[in-house]
């Protein structure tokens, strides 16, 4: 009951004219975002973040315009997944699999539909779950001293590549090199410069958004370079851009299944939303695929990915906003979108801030809702963003990423660093090094030492106060399982997935 | 083969010296028990024991791109560091318009369209940000 009070209050907040105006208008970027090819939900995130803070919106209206554009990236991945069969980011890569035969078939306009329609009902229902879990679990963050929170951090770091990683040494050299970076400045607690060589602009420590938007950005522009022309639209018709009420008879039942195990999947550390659509695929598809229908179109087949990873999406904000800890890298992302407006998520947040969080979640229901009507009818409009061509489309991301640097700080130093990490984030992605624990460590290394110095000052120096409760033990065996676990089955998993989307393919397009 | 066992050199090195900085941070006159070294000799020690794996047993080296696609790439970082230099003594508007229209260039399109390319992007980035969002950009002599 407490909780339908405190979201009543969060309608409140959010339900003001110009909060909905922001809710839309950010609903809109975002879809156009996740629309274009190669600029998915963080990327899209990234670059808005700087602009969104030195707008000076306060707090609230600027959380609800991000988590809008994050929410309509979302829905508009789908769109180049069915319509060119390039998958808009790395979770709507299962759509492509009956999205584009359905696209081929002249259905496009009713795989849009339905793909809305899915993302709709896994997005509500993931942010329902929201409601129920996250006060639950922060009843459990409570009891967390300083030990746990270290021990939860590198659980965050242990989990990050997920049970699919290919290479867990290099996603652990992907975290030291972050924390690495979040260690130059000035040491908060003894005033100690460390790593600064003297260099005045380093003395506060590398902005995130910084690092954050030449990482992602920048590197893919340069990606972008290396394979110019590589992918040019081609001209759908769209068709009816309606679902028959016989198509939806056919895959509610699909879509519930697939926003429970989309939920679950986003909740747990090291899953991620395109497992979460993974899952939902290949367990719809081993149910009630009898007539081999899937991989060439079939309508299951749309309704299962997107409703499994618009779900996951909602649930990966559970352990990120009770927690304070992302598992996935859109919510780590989002939970430097949460830093830079001074707001730190975790428990505290609920007890002291409710009105932010409550504001938030039900700015998530209503950016649902808006998505879903603005969807339907406009989807023709969104086509034709993905027509606009690259040689237009990458210089203004180029530049606009430039100019939401520029006005944080005004300093070429920073412009400079950014382009330094647009160089090194586009090797590194060459080199197969996960990006997002290099984000993330950014942004939690000093709170991770901080709550390291605290626990050693309790302990007074006793290094094993970090093993000694029974919560903090649990939470360090998950993280040596999670870290373990995909050294043994990461092939296997790598392995299935490849090949679920190898076969679909071949299926689908027998040249 | 050969880009990872680079990639695991330069972690090992860059590991090594992380933790010889680390080693040479000036204590201050508050003390805790944790100190400000302690928690960077981690960092590196985990570098360097990351950089173990791609040395001896490094991924099939990635597909580099050709000499060419380099050379544009190489080129790219050029405009964006020539920009970020000039910016300040240009103001927001020329400066952009020239990046913009030699990016448009390099990926494609005709000069004389890169060049219009180049100036519609400045000036709707202009109109937009500064005169409707009120955003700060950088002023040129000619006030833009």
């Amino acid at each position: 009951m407490d909780t339908l009070a405190l979201l009543a209050q969060g309608f409140a907040v959010a339900l003001t004219p110009e909060n909905l105006a922001l809710a839309f208008l950010g609903c809109f970027l975002g879809t156009i975002i996740g629309a274009l090819p190669g600029l998915g939900p963080s990327n899209g995130v990234a670059i808005l973040i700087p602009l969104a803070f030195t707008l000076g919106l306060p707090a609230t209206p600027a959380l609800i315009l991000l988590t809008s554009v994050y929410y309509g990236a979302m829905y508009g991945g789908r769109i180049s997944s069915i319509l060119l069969n390039i998958p808009g980011d790395e979770p709507a890569l299962m759509t492509t699999l009956d999205g584009y035969p359905m696209a081929r078939q002249g259905k496009a306009g009713e795989a849009l539909a339905l793909s809305g329609v899915s993302s709709f009902v896994g997005s509500f229902f993931a942010t329902c779950g929201l409601v129920l879990l996250a006060p639950v679990l922060v009843k459990l963050a409570l009891l967390f001293g300083p030990a746990e929170y270290f021990a939860l951090f590198t659980l965050a770091f242990a989990t990050l590549g997920g049970i699919s990683s290919r290479n867990q040494s290099k996603s652990a050299m992907a975290a030291a090199i972050g924390l690495g970076l979040a260690m130059i400045g000035i040491d908060g607690s003894t005033g100690t410069q460390r790593f600064t060589f003297g260099e005045i602009h380093l003395l506060e420590g590398i902005d995130f958004l910084v690092a954050i938007v030449g990482l992602f950005a920048i590197s893919e522009v340069f990606l972008f370079l290396e394979h110019r022309g590589a992918d040019a639209a081609v001209g759908v018709s769209l068709g009816r851009i309606t679902v028959p009420l016989a198509t939806l008879a056919k895959t509610w039942m699909t879509m519930v299944r697939s926003t429970v195990l989309g939920f679950v999947a986003g909740v747990l550390p090291g899953a991620g939303a395109s497992l979460g659509s993974f899952i939902a695929y290949t367990f719809e598809k081993r149910l009630v695929d009898k007539a081999g229908t899937f991989g060439s179109g079939d309508p299951r087949g749309v309704a299962a990915p997107e409703a499994g990873n618009n779900a996951a999406a909602g649930g990966a904000l559970v352990p990120m906003l009770s927690l304070g800890v992302p598992g996935s890298g859109t919510t780590a992302v989002l939970l430097a979108m949460l830093l830079a407006l001074n707001i730190t998520p975790g428990p505290l947040l609920f007890q002291n801030n409710p009105d932010v969080v409550w504001g938030l979640i039900a700015a998530l229901f209503i950016a649902n809702f808006m998505l879903l009507l603005m969807n339907i009818p406009m989807v023709g409009l969104f086509v034709r963003v993905l027509m606009v061509p690259p040689h237009i489309l990458m210089p203004a991301v180029a530049m606009i990423s430039f100019v939401g640097i520029y006005s944080i700080s005004g300093s070429t130093f920073d412009l400079m660093l950014m382009i330094g990490f647009g160089a090194l984030g586009y090797v590194l992605r060459k080199l197969d090094v996960p990006l997002v624990p290099i984000i993330l460590g950014i942004l939690l290394g000093n709170q991770m030492e901080d709550n390291l110095r605290r626990a050693l000052t309790i302990s007074n120096g006793e290094w094993s106060a970090l093993v000694a409760s029974p919560l903090s033990i649990g939470i360090w065996s998950l993280a040596v399982v999670g870290f373990v676990a995909p050294l043994v089955f990461g092939k296997v998993v790598q392995a299935k997935m490849s090949a679920t989307v190898r076969r679909a393919a071949a299926e689908a397009d027998p040249d | 083969m050969t880009s990872d066992r680079v990639l695991g050199a330069v972690c090992l090195v860059l590991g090594l010296a992380f933790m010889f900085g680390a080693s040479r941070i000036q204590t201050g006159f508050i003390l805790d028990p944790l100190g400000p070294k302690t928690f960077p000799m981690i960092i590196g020690g985990l570098l360097v024991l990351s950089s173990i794996v791609p040395l001896v047993k490094p991924d099939p080296a990635p597909g580099w791109p050709s000499a060419r696609a380099m050379m544009e790439i190489a080129l790219a970082l050029a405009v964006f560091v020539g920009y970020a230099v000039v910016l300040p003594e240009l103001g927001f508007v020329p400066a952009t318009a020239i990046a913009a229209a030699a990016l448009s260039w390099r990926l494609g399109n005709t000069p004389l369209k890169s060049i219009l390319c180049g100036v519609g992007i400045a000036v709707g980035i202009y109109v937009v940000f500064h005169l409707i969002l009120g955003l700060s950009l950088a002023k040129g002599p000619l006030g833009i």
